[in-house]
């Protein structure tokens, strides 16, 4: 079928684009006028959809399953950052087709937040599911942890061949169960990626953090672990064994493979063990050059704002996001404070998470000995008073973004930087900071 | 300063003790299973303001199976998802004579949303079953397909101005037998008609509010302690907690939208 709708889409995405609109309208115009199109166009694909979902690390785990799989030479179509929602799906896909409404690609790798892949997987059964993880993520939106547990339980068994679990978070793991409950027909297989028992310790999980009295913990065990329920694992198909300062190791396929990794942080690189579980899924018995794929693995860098790193005054910027307790309490572990001057930016967005109270799981005694330069963002001194509980020294208090990062910069030259921010607060901080210095334009 | 009068290490905490106005004791309900949204944020301020009056604050802990400890003279207790709040029921039930009584006694207690509602008559949830409450308050909870979610700001004549956020599904009505604890100006509340927050027996406050609650609500921080410390020592003498950040964060948390 040749319809308007394409070349219609194509159009409204451009003068969009000339307006400097909204990245999801083209998406909308498309969906009204021409309602099968996204169905359609990822239904002509050879090797089909793979969904990633989880409360953290989509967005860095995507882009490593894209490289991953561009590695062995497939064709990928990934939808961008801030568009992991069926309709910025419909607008990425406008991006990509022809004016025939062809995409030319061999598999499409999609990012999709946890409610709305439910509706996504409602309209397009993936062929593959990758689950990461049911943290504390802005419980304003989906009410409790456990209800996202089911939203990626639904992911799951609407999977036709793959579906890809965490087996170290007890939530996603149990996924496992609701699956195998499925007839025979609807009975995706279940692989998982995992972690040596040596790193459980640096991943904190969050039932643990109710067990310990004297605040949140710091450091933790599964679940499984924890209760001695379950103790005998199920086997991984890639598991992390080692992180070290530059690189790490990888099991999979009964060897382990060591390679340097461009990215920082525990948690991106036990990600990277996701992917490439995902991606092995993917090219399945094929053919698979196996350096290439951990040399695609060691090169993948960090996506926006995950520990990317800037370069302001000729010293290192770094970008960590902050979306939940759990996220910031890695975060915190990962990048050590001693020697950076540290700013935190807090914003109270419907894309931040709108209630505050996340601030009071995080334990910020780390940053105790070297306190922190400046805070902002529209919540800034509700930042002031949970350091100020916790007995962390701060020094500017300043809302509004522009003017806190110049004190920032200015106060801390010759020194190494590192921004812990939430959604929005980065979005406004790479603005700012794309008038001094280079930073990859994120649309 | 002369050598003598240098205190070390050693003789530190005997000063310490000293200098103390007395120790009190904060007992954590339930912190396993019913802790989400900050909860620790309010066990943490009391710790931290205790200290700032000029008191040492004991932290303890209260989970499903302990033994429950003697003289406590705070209890704090949040909210669970609903799973939490089926693994502590009977427990709960088992310690609620217990509890009413320190509660008619007049002990300082603090109650956040789930543990609000099942110090209550009943919580019936919305699939049907009856989760029954320890009654200590004179509140029924009813369980919906609403949520109601957002910042909350509202006016009580005994601390103020409260700001928190909401986010329940339950609906809560008030018997004669509690008070309000404010009137909404901004948000839902108890439920979704009555336009009034929280609950008030004796000294027991209970709320919906997250944000942590006392963080930004020091008043009603400073109403616990003050009530323990009067119950404890006859007396209470304040010390002199900077709130600075505390009113600045009010002012700026209530300029935000529902």
């Amino acid at each position: 079928m040749l319809s308007f709708s394409v070349p219609l889409g194509k159009l409204v995405r451009t003068l969009s684009r000339l307006r400097g609109g909204g990245s999801a309208f083209p998406g909308l115009v498309v969906e009204k006028i021409d309602p099968g199109f996204m169905q359609r166009t990822l239904a002509s694909l050879p090797l089909g959809v793979a969904v990633v979902s989880g409360t953290n690390g989509k967005t860095t785990t995507t882009k490593m399953v894209v490289e991953l799989l561009e590695s062995q030479g497939l064709k990928v179509f990934t939808n961008r950052s801030g568009s992991n929602f069926t309709r910025g799906v419909a607008a990425s896909l406008l991006g990509e087709v022809d004016w025939r409404g062809r995409l030319h690609a061999d598999i499409a790798i999609l990012e999709l937040d946890e409610a709305h892949a439910v509706h996504f997987v409602n309209k397009v059964e993936p062929r593959y599911s990758l689950l990461l993880n049911v943290l504390r993520d802005q419980l304003d939106r989906f009410g409790e942890i456990d209800k996202t547990a089911r939203l990626l339980e639904h992911i799951a068994s609407k999977t036709t061949q793959t579906v890809v679990l965490n087996r170290e978070d007890p939530r996603v793991a149990r996924i496992a169960t609701a699956i195998n409950t499925l007839d025979a027909v609807h009975h995706p297989e279940i692989r998982y990626f995992g972690l040596d028992e040596s790193l459980r310790s640096t991943f904190p999980n969050d039932d643990e953090m109710r067990t310990t009295g004297i605040g949140p913990s710091p450091s933790g065990t599964s679940v499984a672990a924890e209760t001695g329920e379950d103790v005998t694992l199920p086997a991984a198909d890639v598991v992390l064994r080692r992180v070290g300062a530059q690189d790490a190791d990888f099991e999979f396929d009964g060897e382990t493979v060591t390679t340097t990794m461009k990215l920082r942080g525990v948690y991106n690189i036990f990600n990277a063990a996701a992917a490439l579980s995902l991606a092995r899924s993917v090219l399945g018995t094929g053919p698979v050059d196996t350096p290439k794929l951990v040399k695609a693995l060691g090169e993948v860098a960090p996506a926006f704002g995950r520990g990317e790193s800037l370069t302001v005054d000729g010293q290192p910027l770094e970008l960590v996001l902050v979306k939940n307790p759990s996220g910031f309490r890695l975060g915190l572990k990962s990048f050590p404070a001693g020697g950076y001057a540290t700013m935190i930016a807090i914003n109270d967005n419907y894309a931040d998470g709108r209630d505050m109270s996340w601030l009071w799981d995080v334990e910020f005694d780390s940053l105790r000995e070297d306190g922190v330069e400046v805070l902002t963002g529209v919540r800034a001194y509700d930042m002031a008073l949970r350091l100020q509980y916790d007995d962390v020294p701060f020094g500017t208090v300043e809302p509004d973004i522009t003017a806190a990062l110049r004190t920032f910069i200015d106060g801390s030259r010759g020194k190494p930087k590192r921004v812990f921010c939430t959604y929005t607060s980065m979005l406004a901080i790479r603005r700012e900071l794309a008038k001094i210095t280079i930073v990859e334009v994120v649309s | 300063m002369t050598s003598e009068a240098q205190p070390n290490a050693e003789s530190q905490p005997t000063r310490d003790t000293h200098a103390s106005k007395g120790t009190i004791r904060v007992l954590q309900l339930y912190p396993r299973e019913m802790n989400i949204y900050g909860d620790w944020g309010n066990a943490l301020v009391l710790k931290q303001r205790i200290t700032w009056h000029g008191y040492t604050p004991e932290l303890l802990e209260y989970n499903v199976g302990d033994e429950f400890p003697d003289n406590v003279d705070i209890i704090v207790g949040g909210g669970g998802q609903d799973s939490g709040q089926l693994v502590i029921q009977d427990d709960l039930q088992a310690r609620g004579q217990q509890l009413k009584q320190l509660a008619d006694e007049g002990a300082p207690m603090l109650v956040i949303c789930g543990l609000y509602q099942l110090f209550g008559k009943f919580f019936k949830t919305s699939t049907g079953p009856v989760i029954p409450g320890i009654g200590i308050l004179d509140v029924e909870t009813h369980g919906t397909d609403e949520r109601l979610i957002g910042n909350v700001t509202m006016k009580s004549a005994e601390f103020g101005d409260i700001l928190g956020y909401e986010n329940h599904s339950g609906q809560t009505t008030l018997g004669p037998g509690v008070e309000p604890l404010g009137t909404v100006t901004k948000g839902a509340g108890n439920n979704s008609k009555d336009g009034h927050e929280g609950a008030r027996y004796n000294n027991v406050v209970a709320s919906y509010l997250h944000g942590s609650l006392l963080p930004k609500n020091p008043a009603i921080a400073d109403f616990l302690i003050r009530t323990a410390a009067e119950r404890k020592f006859g007396s209470f003498v304040p010390g002199t907690p900077d709130d600075d950040y505390a009113r600045l964060a009010r002012e700026h948390a209530a300029r935000r939208p529902r």
